[in-house]
């Protein structure tokens, strides 16, 4: 089984401070990592190739720093991986169409497996946009998936329902946070992970004369002012205070 | 020029509103797109509700597929030369919205909380970094799709006495290679945490689910009560309906009052309350990122705290 897993290096949004005086977000000097379900896809992946064996390739659309991150998914099992640099102009389009032509060129896969949605832009469109682009199918908002060797189920979290989808080969699937509790890799894997590739391709290589569709004309800070007032010392007196404070704001009803 | 799908009516109702006024604006025209059986009833509502007119692509499709659907929506565009597509952004809006970009090479933009025109060109907000900022996008080629949530936008008045043509097409489409198995509705209690004056929110700090009473008890004593949880509670563990999860993936709540009650305080989680008015925090470790989030925050058990807040909270309303 040929899996590729897209992940997304993303900035830790719970880090992200707003300039007053701009009010634009600061967004230099935020630490990075993997988006949160992006290791479940891969997780999900690995417990597919556990049982099938095959190969996973991990993809990313990222800078530089993004290859620090590709050996955390080495490590934790994925086999190779591939780094395609940010072009100059960006946006989903230009972002899905190079995942999908890298998967192209990687050339032999059953399963694409995507998060649900990055944790910082959070759009959720990168997934089903490649299956569209490869024109395979999809399944969304996979809480399960039970792959076996000519065909996939999957039960898809709905919200005020639950579909159990099924599919052939290939597939794209995006996965929940629910679906799965990602390893952590054991100190072996970590060293391992260095000898594993990490590929690099230039843009160029996959396709050229892309034109993004979508201008980032500003991006506006919202800030969050609150009165952070914590009791905590005697209980009685805590609650007294805060029913208090309450009914002065006028919120009891 | 403009096209509006969406499988919830209601949805589309507040579409219409915001696509009729973008077409009025591009001097175009508004369409509501209606997917398998033909209802004149429902093509005329959509009319009523501000759609110039309505195309019925006849299928005999069963139940929602993205690739299915993406499909018929490519014909329909093809057909109808239609540039702008507003699409509802529920699961199945969404997925099929972003499906539909790939097959159309086209920009797509997602969950927007604000459209307009600036420069002539189509310009839209939506919410990113959690909540933390708020990115302003801009179309650059055509088509455009476009998704928006429920309560973005205010439906039109009704007006029976508007007209419009009904066109009906049959579109044929080719199988796709998924299937449905099953479809298990869940569930739903019917709260409207997006409405509620007041929440009183669980995460995880119950050890139980009978142990949501705590909350219930004080809900009941507070006006405009309702409840709601964090993620895990209903995703995980499933102790309450989805209908009550709070968050980036859940709903967008701002009530006067939210009581939050055994949850960490996560970016995701604040994502969906932070435009409440008064927050209060109880949790136990006093580090808990929530107190940064809330006006108030006591730091205790909650299975301590609760009864006695209840009890000093019915004392002083009484
Ligand atoms: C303020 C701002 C700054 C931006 N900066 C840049 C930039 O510097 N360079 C640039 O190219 N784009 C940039 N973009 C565009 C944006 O990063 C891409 O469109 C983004 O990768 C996809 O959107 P998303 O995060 O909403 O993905 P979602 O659709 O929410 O992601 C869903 C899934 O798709 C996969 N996926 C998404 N993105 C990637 C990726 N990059 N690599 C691998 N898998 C992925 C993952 O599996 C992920 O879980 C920026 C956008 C904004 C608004
Ligand atoms: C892409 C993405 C989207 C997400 N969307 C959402 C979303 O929409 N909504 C959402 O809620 N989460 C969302 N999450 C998950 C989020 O990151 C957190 O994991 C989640 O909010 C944590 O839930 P919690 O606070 O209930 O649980 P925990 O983080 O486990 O917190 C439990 C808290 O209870 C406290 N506690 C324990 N016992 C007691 C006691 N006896 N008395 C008082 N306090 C006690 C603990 O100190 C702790 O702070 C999302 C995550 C991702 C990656």
């Amino acid at each position: 089984m040929n899996i590729i897993v897209c992940a997304k290096q993303v900035v830790d949004a719970s880090e992200i401070k707003i300039d007053s005086s701009s009010n634009k977000p600061i967004l230099e000097g935020i630490p990075k990592k993997i988006s949160d379900i992006d290791k479940n896809a891969l997780e999900e992946a690995i417990k597919i190739k556990e049982k099938h064996n095959g190969k996973i390739t991990v993809v990313t659309v990222g800078s530089a720093d993004a290859k620090e991150r590709i050996k955390e998914l080495l490590a934790m099992g994925a086999d190779e991986g591939v780094l395609i640099p940010y072009p100059d102009k960006y946006d989903y389009h230009i972002v899905s169409t190079l995942l999908a032509e890298a998967i192209k060129k990687i050339g032999e896969y059953d399963i694409i497996l995507c998060g649900e949605a990055s944790t910082d832009l959070f759009s959720g469109q990168i997934g089903p946009k490649i299956a569209g682009l490869l024109d395979i199918s999809q399944i969304t908002y996979a809480q399960s998936v039970n792959a076996e060797k000519d065909k996939v189920t999957a039960e898809r979290n709905m919200g005020e329902k639950s579909v159990t989808s099924e599919s052939s080969y290939p597939v794209l699937i995006t996965v929940t946070k629910e679906i799965n509790e990602p390893r952590l890799p054991s100190l072996m894997q970590i060293l391992g992970a260095a000898n594993k590739p990490i590929n690099e391709w230039d843009i160029e290589s996959l396709v050229v004369g892309l034109e993004p569709k979508i201008k980032t004309v500003e991006l506006k800070g919202v800030s969050m002012d609150r009165k952070n007032i914590v009791f905590e010392n005697n209980l009685d007196d805590s609650v007294g205070k805060l029913v208090d404070n309450l009914a002065k704001d006028g919120v009891l009803g | 020029m403009v096209l509006v799908y969406s499988d919830n009516k209601k949805l589309t109702f507040e579409l219409l509103s915001k696509g009729s006024e973008l077409a009025k604006d591009l001097g175009k025209k508004s369409t509501a797109l209606i997917i398998g059986k033909n209802d004149d009833l429902l093509a005329n509502e959509y009319i009523s509700y501000g759609a110039d007119n309505v195309f019925v692509a006849e299928s005999d499709i069963d139940s929602f597929k993205a690739e299915e659907y993406a499909e018929i929506l490519e014909k329909v565009i093809n057909e109808t030369g239609k540039d702008t597509i507003l699409i509802g952004s529920n699961k199945n809006g969404k997925e099929l919205a972003s499906r539909l970009a790939g097959k159309l090479n086209a920009g797509c933009i997602v969950d927007c909380t604000n459209i307009y025109l600036k420069d002539n060109k189509i310009t839209t907000e939506r919410v990113v970094y959690s909540g933390n900022a708020i990115s302003v996008e801009q179309f650059n080629s055509k088509p455009r799709i476009l998704t928006i949530s429920s309560k973005v936008f205010e439906p039109l008045k009704k007006d029976a006495n508007r007209k419009g043509e009904i066109v009906k097409k049959k579109i044929e489409t080719g199988k796709s290679s998924s299937k449905i198995l099953k479809i298990k509705e869940a569930v739903t209690e019917d709260v409207n945490v997006e409405d509620a004056d007041i929440i009183v929110s669980c995460g995880r700090g119950f050890k139980n689910k009978g142990d949501i009473k705590l909350a219930n008890e004080l809900a009941d004593v507070l006006k405009g009560r309702t409840i709601g949880c964090s993620r895990p509670i209903a995703a995980d563990l499933k102790w309450m309906s989805e209908d009550h999860w709070i968050g980036l993936s859940g709903h967008k709540v701002k009530p006067k009052l939210y009581i939050a009650t055994g949850i960490s305080g996560q970016i995701q989680h604040i994502a969906g309350m932070r435009d409440s008015g008064v927050i209060v925090a109880i949790n136990k470790d006093p580090d808990a990122l929530i107190f940064k989030s809330a006006d108030y925050g006591i730091v205790g058990d909650l299975y301590e705290v609760l009864p006695k807040l209840t009890s000093a909270i019915k004392d002083k309303m009484s």
